[in-house]
């Protein structure tokens, strides 16, 4: 996999399909429901994320991150780029997926290094709000709980609670986490690679369920239409800006809980706007790896994550799904 | 295309017209001052000694949470116990271990397959490292004291008191839940108290309550605190009434039929497309479950929601009435009741009082005995008539019993056997 340190636009450019064109306006929806334009899924490597060891190399990660938040707003810098996620004076929410503790979950080194570009941005530690379902969740994913308004904070929905008032779309009907109605202005969603038992996959759609009190209530049907509901509701669709995907270590098998002899070491980073798109991808990228491990698709096992092209579909417009208004970049 | 809505918790869901103005619906929560008793206590810490002395005085807690209909309910406090409280965490009676610490849950017909640290579809039961627990036992997050024809229960000790109580949960997830903002939640996103069987049993013994009713949100999510409580309460002469949408497999039915004395089942519609796309669950396995029911001899009733447009035609009621007759017997008594719209449901209109009235004439042709009409107070359908004479054996007013004219169980006219437990 090609390696590449700090692209400038000119590369970028080079580097991209001819006449794929830029991301959409700086905040708000993206732009992918022009026809015209392709949606950009940048899918970032570095086999050297590890160096030697198994612990993930921070400097490298940075990079990682840089090469991929500057790709997909095609900026000349990476601060350039973040400056379009948030603004200063903005609450920036980063939601992690801290479910099955520390083997998968959003690691706590690629959090830090989002958190250092965004101070980097003008975005103080103390409008930054590391955020999931449960403490126990966070604490066992490695984060440390921090409810100080002056410092960055960490905390579970459990600590602010849920609204009381019921959002409804479609087939869903939640109340919604405070920590995102009332305390983040901006969202970054950070999940992680991975296979689901009951909804396919999971990832930046999927982690969204993290924002509702009743996440139980819709893994029926593997998750269509409800995936793609909960992300309809006002709230997760205005105010989630960027999609991280953790691929650092992903698991292709027995999720959503860790399963080592099932996880592989992707050393990557799927970066979009676009969470339908993003997971298309992801759902490719896992759907490879078992083929090439022997096992059957998940479409074969009955857990094909068809919520994905429900979010695509006209009542939702959440994004694409469609490979060829897909623009995947690899940096 | 969006359709965004609100629906407050803890709020009088019902629309203007509906029935709290006058009278609560079957099996609702009682009304709001209810919750005003809980704001002004729930603020601190609500420990079980508090709790206690509260639901031990009848005269004072009924005054705190009387309600427009002047049933008392009991206060309870907000966190009462934190969530990890090992008091509530008690293993789950019916699982299956898997691989890789994942369980199959064998309580109900969902049988959710759950992994490591999560929970299944009630919300209520966890995997912890491949043991299966529930996390309400004796998290009651409701209490409050309700006439038994509020369950409604017509043939089982009329006009008498049940101790009613609720935890978090339910295993379906109806669109028109009243009781929504504790069925659909998780235990520790509602009020909690500690309430173990005993305790709660005593409570209903001092309240004067010859029956705990298990009721508001699904008791078969709390299955293992409910058989212990009526355990509890057998030991004290105190009866146990389950009020239920019958969605639970054979195995652990049976085992719930030899602790409780009767079980009032919500039919929610006699079409499987109703149960997957308005309850999200299945009819088949509540018709086995009622079948069960009765061939265990447990006392049953049903009701039936009738919701305009979804569930009111002529062929479902007569195919209902044709059903409960031939697998149940006539003499079940069976319920309309009327919808009022609310939760996910809030697009149709209350139900016409003249399609109960269908669907009591549907029923009664099908010689069913005893069809009565729910949530339409003063109407001349909540009365017991008797199936011989046809006079009225149990007149009532709403929730209230204003005359009996039974004698051993028999009408005291022309002494025809009318069904139910009466003493």
């Amino acid at each position: 996999m090609r390696q590449r340190l700090e692209p400038n636009r000119r590369e970028f450019l080079k580097k991209c399909a001819a006449g794929a064109m830029l991301a959409g306006g700086t905040h708000g929806l993206p732009a992918f429901f022009s026809a015209r334009e392709k949606t950009r899924v940048v899918n970032a490597h570095d086999p050297l994320l590890r160096g030697a060891g198994s612990s993930l190399d921070s400097g490298r990660l940075l990079k990682m991150l840089d090469r991929s938040v500057q790709a997909l707003y095609a900026t000349d810098s990476p601060l350039e780029a973040w400056k379009k996620v948030a603004r200063p004076g903005e609450v920036v929410g980063l939601k992690v997926n801290g479910l099955a503790g520390r083997g998968i979950s959003t690691s706590v080194l690629l959090v830090e290094v989002v958190c250092a570009r965004l101070q980097d941005a003008g975005i103080p530690q103390k409008d930054i709000v590391i955020w999931d379902r449960l403490n126990a969740d966070l604490e066992s994913a490695g984060f440390r709980n921090a409810t100080r308004q002056d410092h960055m904070r960490c905390f579970g929905n459990d600590t602010l609670g849920y609204e009381e008032d019921l959002a409804t779309y479609g087939s869903v009907g939640s109340c919604l986490a405070k920590t995102l109605t009332q305390v983040c202005d901006a969202v970054i969603n950070l999940p992680v690679l991975k296979d689901h038992g009951i909804a396919g996959v999971t990832m930046a759609l999927k982690n969204l369920f993290g924002a509702i009190h009743n996440p139980n209530k819709y893994h029926l049907n593997v998750g269509d239409p409800y995936v793609a509901d909960v992300n309809m509701l006002p709230p997760i669709r205005q105010k989630v800006r960027l999609h991280i995907c953790d691929a650092t270590t992903a698991q292709y098998e027995g999720g959503p809980s860790y399963m080592p002899q099932w996880t592989w070491r992707y050393n990557g980073l799927l970066m979009s706007r676009d969470p339908v798109a993003l997971d298309y991808t992801g759902w490719q990228i896992l759907e490879q790896e078992r083929a090439e491990k022997g096992m059957k698709s998940l479409r074969a096992l009955g857990r094909a994550p068809d919520y994905i092209a429900t979010a695509a579909d006209p009542n939702h417009r959440l994004g694409t799904n469609d490979p060829s208004q897909i623009e995947q970049v690899e940096v | 295309m969006s359709k965004t809505a609100h629906t407050r918790k803890g709020e009088a869901s019902f629309s203007s017209d509906g029935p709290r103005r006058e009278q609560e619906a079957n099996d609702a929560l009682p009304c709001d001052s209810v919750l005003a008793s809980l704001s002004s206590l729930g603020a601190s810490e609500h420990d079980r000694r508090t709790f206690l002395k509260l639901a031990g005085v009848p005269c004072l807690t009924a005054c705190v949470g009387s309600c427009m209909a002047g049933w008392p309910s009991l206060a309870l406090g907000a966190g009462s116990a934190p969530a990890e409280d090992s008091r509530f965490i008690v293993e789950a009676q019916f699982y299956e271990k898997l691989p890789y610490k994942k369980i199959r849950c064998k309580l109900c017909p969902r049988e959710c397959v759950i992994d490591d640290r999560e929970r299944g579809y009630c919300g209520v039961r966890e995997n912890r490292g491949g043991s299966y627990y529930t996390l309400v036992h004796s998290r009651v997050c409701a209490a409050h004291i309700d006439p038994i024809e509020k369950k409604p229960l017509f043939h089982f000790f009329p006009g008498s008191l049940a101790f009613s109580v609720a935890t978090a949960g339910c295993n379906v997830n109806c669109k028109f839940c009243q009781n929504w903002d504790i069925s659909q939640s998780r235990p520790e996103q509602v009020r909690n108290a500690y309430l173990p069987p005993k305790d709660l049993a005593n409570l209903a013994q001092q309240n004067r309550c010859p029956a705990i009713a298990y009721t508001y949100s699904e008791p078969i999510v709390f299955y293992e605190y409910m058989r212990d409580a009526a355990e509890a309460g057998h030991a004290l002469g105190i009866k146990s009434v389950v009020v239920s949408g019958g969605f639970i497999q054979q195995d652990p039915l049976k085992k719930l039929c030899r602790d409780v004395d009767a079980i009032k089942v919500d039919l929610k519609a006699f079409s499987e497309k109703y149960y997957k796309e308005v309850v999200n669950g299945e009819l088949k396995p509540v018709l086995e479950a009622l079948v069960t029911m009765r061939k265990l001899g447990m006392w049953t009733e049903l009701v039936y929601l009738v919701v305009p447009t979804l569930n009111d035609s002529d062929a479902e009621f007569r195919a209902l009435a044709q059903w409960v007759k031939s697998n149940l017997g006539a003499e079940v008594p069976l319920h309309f009741s009327r919808f009022y719209p609310q939760y996910l449901l809030k697009n149709l209109p209350p139900t016409p009082l003249e399609t109960l009235e269908r669907a009591k004439a549907i029923a009664d042709a099908e010689g069913l005995h005893y069809v009565y009409l729910g949530n339409t107070p003063g109407n001349a359908a909540e009365n017991t008539y008797c199936p011989k004479c046809r006079r009225i054996v149990i007149e009532r007013i709403g929730f209230a019993v204003k005359e009996m004219h039974l004698r051993k169980g028999k009408c005291e006219y022309c002494q025809q056997p009318i069904a139910g437990v009466w003493q």
